[in-house]
């Protein structure tokens, strides 16, 4: 455990996060590429969707991502304090822009989507309204941060944010298997048989990993801005 | 066949704006990030610029002050 947070000090991190970026990027720019040949393509279109079904490789990883991050901030707030580690909140606060983003898509193509699907652009279904209450999490948590002047009282308030929006995480999972929704039930489960061909899920997985990519991007640039806006009030302190 | 990929059996205009959307997205994110970085390494470097020497010479004791300079000529 000394080991790992001797490698979290900001000091020696920046030495890599500050170079990752550029490969990051190349990285990010050779998976999209694949990841939009095989989902505007190659992919085949759905018996019954049609071609709408593409919107799929947008949407559905963009959710993913966006509840992976909500999650990651919630462990990263707690064990900011169980840890007595400053730096954990600080990756927190990288990560909670992409997320926002992420979430935004996911509302705006999963309503894009409703459109030809369900004949509405919008519905107050519970997968989508828990969807939209996290993205009012994310707001919040970006909100205080920029609101509260006072370094402790911030912390505390961030934390309790992503503590109160961590319960809504399995409502969103499970709010198409607990209540009757518009929206449907989830076509890939790691504990049984997946209901989607390995046609699409193929695209739909190096999508996710392009998602995943970017949003690794965003944090790293985020965080190394940052470390450097720390460092300015340094300076002003010598 | 363009035609076709374009108009995707009449969800061309859905198909297409979800992705459109995305990457307005991604690249408002990437441009936003980029300025706040390039503005706060800006603001770091002319500060470090306007120490006296002595103060200077503490500053680049630290290893992630040299890092954030390795690229102008301060260093």
């Amino acid at each position: 455990m000394k080991f790992v947070f001797k490698f979290l000090e900001p000091n020696k991190i920046f030495l890599i996060t500050s170079k990752a970026p550029k490969y990051v990027m190349a990285l990010f720019l050779i998976v999209i590429s694949i990841g939009l040949l095989e989902a505007l393509i190659f992919s085949p279109e759905d018996y019954k969707q049609s071609h709408s079904v593409r919107i799929m490789y947008v949407h559905v990883p963009a959710a993913w991502i966006t509840l992976g991050i909500f999650s990651s901030m919630t462990i990263l707030s707690i064990s900011g304090y169980i840890f007595k580690n400053k730096n954990f909140f600080l990756i927190s606060k990288s990560l909670a822009p992409s997320g926002l983003v992420f979430n935004v898509i996911a509302l705006v193509t999963g309503s894009i989507w409703g459109k030809p699907t369900w004949g509405t652009w919008w519905a107050w279904d519970a997968r989508i309204t828990s969807m939209l209450i996290l993205a009012l999490f994310y707001f919040m948590y970006l909100i205080a941060w920029r609101i509260y002047e006072n370094k402790d009282y911030v912390l505390k308030i961030t934390t309790l944010i992503t503590l109160i929006g961590i319960i809504n995480i399995p409502i969103i999972k499970y709010s198409v298997d607990w209540w009757n929704t518009l929206h449907q039930p989830a076509s890939i489960n790691l504990m049984s048989k997946s209901s989607i061909h390995s046609s699409m899920l193929f695209p739909l997985l190096i999508m996710t990993a392009a998602f995943a990519l970017f949003s690794l991007l965003i944090f790293l640039m985020k965080y190394n801005t940052e470390l450097i806006k720390i460092k300015n009030k340094g300076l002003d302190r010598l | 066949m363009i035609n076709e990929f374009i108009y995707m059996n009449g969800y061309g205009l859905y198909v297409w704006s979800a992705f459109v959307f995305t990457l307005i997205c991604f690249t408002t994110l990437y441009v936003v990030t980029k300025i706040h970085y390039i503005k706060e390494k800006t603001k770091f470097e002319s500060k470090f610029g306007a120490l006296d020497p002595e103060k200077a010479e503490v500053a680049r004791l630290q290893t992630i002050n040299r890092e954030i300079l390795s690229r102008t000529k301060s260093i």
